[in-house]
């Protein structure tokens, strides 16, 4: 008990830990345990042969922290920023620190409008987004979705109605919108 | 190539893409054998981790086989095997100089606070990951390692992020033999450090989920005692209860930013993004600490702000410690322990799920069907 001097008595021993558990102890002392100390000095630590990596070629100005003072050497080159959503990308990088909330405000609603542009895009090429296979939604029926949630207490239970709103929502406002606009472009043409 | 393909959150699909080229000198292109979806791969899934761009592929945790080198690269060939651990780091830095790897500063133009992670987001470097058949790896002659002849693939590919993680958080506790341990997440990671604790001389190990078969493999697996904070009005209380009210000396949070509990935290950050991440496990980890103790923070939590209880943390006299782990400072001892039997990783896979079908693996580890611990992914380029 807290109210007194002593620590609660264990229930098993090391002795019985040990023959118990295979391995326990087996990093005892706290000294010879791997990353400890955490930091230790040595430049020859990883067998590097360079003081400063060679410089990878930049093939388009790559977006940077400002808090960087320059171009890291070596970068990933995934996926330039593009349309509306790679100039929000590049205003927040340039006008933003990683200290400040709107750098991560803006790089969150880039990623919303670049998931709607390319949507939108996919429409005109021969494989169009279709939520029903993207989202592997049909697994549902095949890896025992409902005794998957059932018999059970589980506390994510709460919320994940909310996911196929958060994923279909958006897709039948849009069908909604597009509806609506070719009727009353159907009825424009009637007048 | 194939390769998994992000279009948004909740949705990816498998895509044709260019095998990647040589960027840099010290680069290697691998050809992945064995892949996994990590944890934090859902916030990503689930879009919570800002700067996601739609086309990147995912996948920090990988195996395979060298395919080709970059000119400056001396320590790998092609056709050697090779594990790659999840940092990307350059070796010479700052902070690789002294151990940190998995916050090296020359890889990451994005973002200053964390390092590069393969498949991560641009917010950890852009880097494409390796749920695909082939991916670029820089760095070649620091970060992977040869695969030993005697070491079983699966028991390879977690050892780049899910167990060396687990072990690193465990580490991180700093336990003293006799320590009561506490461990929030009885997923992949969760289950390596509550099994490591032991390795470190933990007294008692106790495992909380929601997830009761996750808390059946902790009994098995990590031989734990467990508790479904669902079934308990307030498992804070119940910890104390079942700590003679004193806490424990440790806890890990080995759970991030997607924790439930608390409907209001979870839903105004995993759904509305208006958090880095949901702070419920590491709040109850501040609550069921003892006075004193040390909180060891291992799960993913985003770049932004959460409500934290940072005055129970200071009131009690708390040692918060977290880092992502520097995998390959981990792997010597690890490899000991997986030779002498004390772990056998590749016990926690539940699916192994072809590239192609990835979309399904990715819906089956989000909504936890299927009793779903560990996916692992089986590209076609074997």
């Amino acid at each position: 008990m807290p109210y007194t001097a002593n620590k609660p008595t264990r229930a098993r021993s090391s002795e019985e830990l040990r023959a118990e558990i295979p391995g326990w102890g087996a990093d005892l002392d706290p000294k010879d345990r791997p990353s400890v100390p955490r930091e230790k000095f040595d430049p020859d630590l990883n067998g590097a042969r360079w003081e400063f990596p060679e410089r990878q070629p930049e093939k388009w100005p790559r977006e940077r922290s400002i808090e960087h003072k320059f171009l890291t050497p070596v970068f990933g080159t995934s996926t330039p920023p593009k349309g509306l959503s790679g100039a929000i990308r590049k205003y927040s990088y340039k006008k933003y620190s990683e200290g400040r909330a709107a750098h991560w405000l803006l790089l969150l609603a880039a990623d919303r409008v670049d998931a709607w542009e390319h949507h939108l895009a996919s429409f005109a090429t021969l494989r169009p987004d279709n939520p029903i296979t993207q989202t592997g939604v049909l697994s549902e029926f095949t890896r025992h979705g409902i005794a998957s949630r059932t018999g059970t207490k589980r506390a994510d239970l709460n919320h994940q109605w909310m996911d196929p709103i958060i994923v279909g929502g958006p897709w039948l406002v849009m069908g909604g919108l597009a509806v609506a606009a070719a009727r009353r472009l159907a009825r424009l043409r009637q007048t | 190539m194939r390769a998994m393909v992000y279009r948004g959150p909740y949705k990816i699909r498998v895509e044709e893409k260019d095998i990647p080229p040589i960027e840099h000198p010290n680069d290697a292109i691998v050809r992945v054998t064995r892949a996994a979806i990590c944890g934090s791969d859902l916030h990503l899934y689930h879009g919570m981790m800002p700067d996601t761009r739609v086309g990147m592929t995912f996948g920090h945790e990988f195996i395979g086989v060298i395919e080709e080198v970059g000119s400056s690269v001396q320590n790998f060939k092609p056709g050697d095997r090779v594990m790659v651990p999840f940092n990307v780091y350059c070796g010479t830095c700052y902070f690789c100089a002294r151990g940190l790897y998995s916050n090296c500063h020359n890889v990451n133009p994005n973002a200053t606070a964390v390092g590069g992670i393969y498949g991560y987001s641009h917010t950890c470097g852009g880097y494409d990951g390796g749920q695909a058949e082939y991916v670029r790896v820089p760095f070649a002659d620091i970060g992977p390692s040869p695969i030993p002849e005697w070491m079983d693939e699966e028991d390879a590919v977690l050892l780049t992020d899910a167990l060396a993680t687990g072990y690193f958080g465990a580490q991180l506790g700093d336990i003293v033999e006799g320590d009561t341990v506490v461990v929030f997440g009885a997923g992949p990671v969760g289950l390596f450090a509550a099994k490591s604790s032991w390795l470190m001389g933990a007294g008692r190990v106790i495992v909380i989920d929601h997830l009761e078969y996750r808390l059946e493999k902790a009994r098995t697996f990590a031989h734990a005692e467990t508790y479904n904070f669902a079934e308990y009005d307030d498992i804070i209380v119940e910890m104390k209860k079942a700590t003679d009210h004193l806490g424990a000396d440790v806890v890990i949070d080995a759970v991030g930013a997607e924790a439930d509990g608390n409907f209001l935290q979870h839903v105004t950050s995993s759904k509305f993004k208006l958090q880095g991440g949901s702070p419920i496990a590491l709040n109850w980890a501040i609550d069921s600490v003892r006075k004193g103790g040390t909180v060891s923070v291992v799960g993913a939590y985003g770049p932004m702000f959460s409500a934290v209880k940072f005055g129970d943390a200071m009131n009690k006299g708390l040692t918060l410690r977290m880092n992502q782990a520097p995998v390959k400072r981990q792997w010597p001892r690890l490899f000991e322990h997986i030779r002498n039997g004390y772990l056998k990783p590749s016990d926690i896979v539940t699916h192994r799920i072809p590239l192609e079908h990835i979309a399904e693996g990715y819906h089956i580890f989000s909504a936890k069907l299927d009793n779903c611990i560990k996916p692992l992914i089986i590209t076609g380029a074997n």
